[in-house]
């Protein structure tokens, strides 16, 4: 709220420098948009590329912030510095929002209060992984703007990987995993989970596919279904029309999150699968991809913020009026109101 | 979204190492209900586990849930170390707690202590009341110099 009383640039440093406190600030300048964001967005861009951005998604409840933290310890624990976005929805009623991730997200505190704690003059010793939770709040426009920039802010202060994780439905949240280097979609026993990510689009964005809970029954079937969608979607060719990449064959990994089993082998496929990216030119096209989709998630919110504004014009009132007196069409008036917009 | 529609973000745990987490679950659901977003910690926290959620979420609050005796010394270590961290969110305390403590708890920096009877509305209004005076002071703190972040 309304605690952010320094410039957006001193609060960059100090986050850049090692600061947690400057950056949890940050995210929320991020999460409300606006001048200071923007501000924060070219400030940090300088400073972007070094991260490797993990999308996690996949069903509600199946393991994706129990196997995040299994992958955040390790990460740890190999010398690296994860940084967690945990996208959870807000009610739509309410606006309101329950984040829970960070609890599943296995004994995390240990690694932030433990091991990982620097000395205090010893900033650049942290390794403590930083998660935040956010919230959908409803606003899918603002989501598809606050993610990469909270994206590309962890990268720029210092933070690899970042992992995003969010519920595999809504299409921005699609978008913002397919945006990833590397999107990792979770499936599970016992739920169609195969043919459920294959509907919400995830077969396409996914680089990796994890089952998990393979401790229950029937974890060979679900890796079976998917081994059979990949088969059908490599014969149609349909799999990777967007990020253009004929040849990839996405592995299916088994994990069992709940007691860390096969966590060792995700990473492995993700550490892989960079490796991948990174002969020839794919990983260049990748990032250019997520540029893209930032670049094309921000025209459609300031187009829309123009259309409002027209809307609410006495010119545009008066064509609006038009229209409901049947002297116009809709469609004839959105046209001339078109014609207004980029005259 | 503008500053003033920014839902307020409440950390919601129990400190130490009792009981269940029905009543913190309930909580939760009211606050959200009352527009706000809650990171959700539960059970078996410790002041430190706190601070650094306190931190990374950037919350306006803390809602601890304490149903022993604990809380008078629990709660002030709580406000003690966020100010330590230089987090200013208040801490509001819910659970039964006798009314000669509740003196001593305010005295000690909580921000509100809840009992058992509240009602929906009273707990988020004491939420957003706590919210809204911590902000003042912020700002009143701060005047026009940058030096309290
Ligand atoms: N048996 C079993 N249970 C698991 C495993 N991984 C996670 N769980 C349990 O599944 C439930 C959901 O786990 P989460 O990690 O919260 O799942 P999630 O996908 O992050 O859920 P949302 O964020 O709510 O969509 C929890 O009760 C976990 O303990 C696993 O490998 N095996
Ligand atoms: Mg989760």
């Amino acid at each position: 709220m309304a605690r952010v009383h320094k410039p957006v640039d001193e609060h960059y440093s100090e986050a850049a420098a090692g600061s947690r406190l400057a950056l949890g600030r940050l995210l929320t300048l991020v999460e409300r948009g606006g001048p200071e964001a923007d501000q924060l967005s070219e400030l940090a861009h300088q400073d972007t590329g070094r991260a490797h951005v993990v999308g996690i998604t996949g069903a509600p409840g199946a393991g994706k912030s129990t196997l995040t933290g299994q992958l955040v310890h390790r990460y740890v624990d190999a010398g690296r510095r994860p940084a967690v976005l945990a996208v959870d929805p807000s009610s739509p009623l309410t606006g309101g929002a329950i984040l829970g991730d960070r609890i599943r997200m296995y004994d995390v505190s240990e690694v932030e209060t433990g091991q990982g704690a620097p000395a205090p003059d010893d900033m650049s010793a942290d390794r403590r992984p930083f998660i935040r939770s956010m919230a959908t709040r409803g606003h899918s426009g603002g989501l598809a703007l606050a993610v990469p920039l909270a994206v590309r802010l962890f990268d720029a202060v210092g933070y690899d990987p970042v992992i995003i994780e969010t519920v595999g439905v809504g299409q921005v949240e699609v978008d913002v995993v397919g945006a990833a280097d590397t999107a990792v979609v979770v499936a599970t026993p016992g739920m169609g989970d195969a043919v459920q990510a294959n509907k919400a689009g995830l077969l396409e964005v996914a680089d990796i596919f994890v089952v998990n809970k393979a401790d229950r029954p029937g974890a060979n079937d679900v890796r079976r279904d998917l081994e059979l969608m990949l088969d059908l979607s490599h014969m149609t060719g349909l799999d990777t029309m967007e990020r253009g990449d004929a040849d990839y064959r996405p592995p299916i990994v088994m994990s069992s999150a709940l007691d860390g089993t096969g966590a060792e082998n995700v990473i492995a496929a993700i550490d892989d699968h960079l490796v991948y990216l990174g002969q020839s030119d794919r990983l260049r096209r990748r990032r250019e991809h997520r540029v893209r989709t930032e670049v094309r998630a921000r025209l459609k919110q300031a187009l829309d913020r123009r259309v409002d504004d027209l809307l609410a014009t006495d010119e545009g009132r008066a064509m609006v009026a038009k229209a409901e007196q049947a002297d116009l069409s809709p469609t004839e008036v959105a046209t001339a109101l078109l014609d207004i917009l980029f005259e | 979204m503008s500053e003033s529609d920014a839902p307020i973000r409440v950390v919601l745990a129990k400190l130490g190492l009792d009981g269940h987490d029905r009543g913190l679950k309930i909580v939760a659901r009211i606050l959200r209900d009352a527009g706000m977003e809650v990171i959700y910690l539960g059970l078996r926290q410790t002041t430190d586990s706190i601070v650094a959620a306190a931190e990374q979420e950037d919350a306006d609050a803390v809602g601890l849930s304490m149903h022993n005796a604990g809380h008078m010394t629990l709660a002030p270590a709580m406000v003690g170390a966020l100010r330590a961290a230089k987090l200013t969110c208040p801490v509001i305390v819910g659970g039964i707690v006798p009314d000669d403590d509740v003196e001593a708890l305010l005295d000690a920096g909580v921000a509100a202590v809840l009992g058992p009877g509240a009602s929906a509305s009273e707990v988020a209004q004491v939420v957003r009341d706590a919210v809204a005076a911590a902000e003042a002071s912020d700002d009143a703190t701060v005047g026009g110099s940058k030096v309290e972040t």
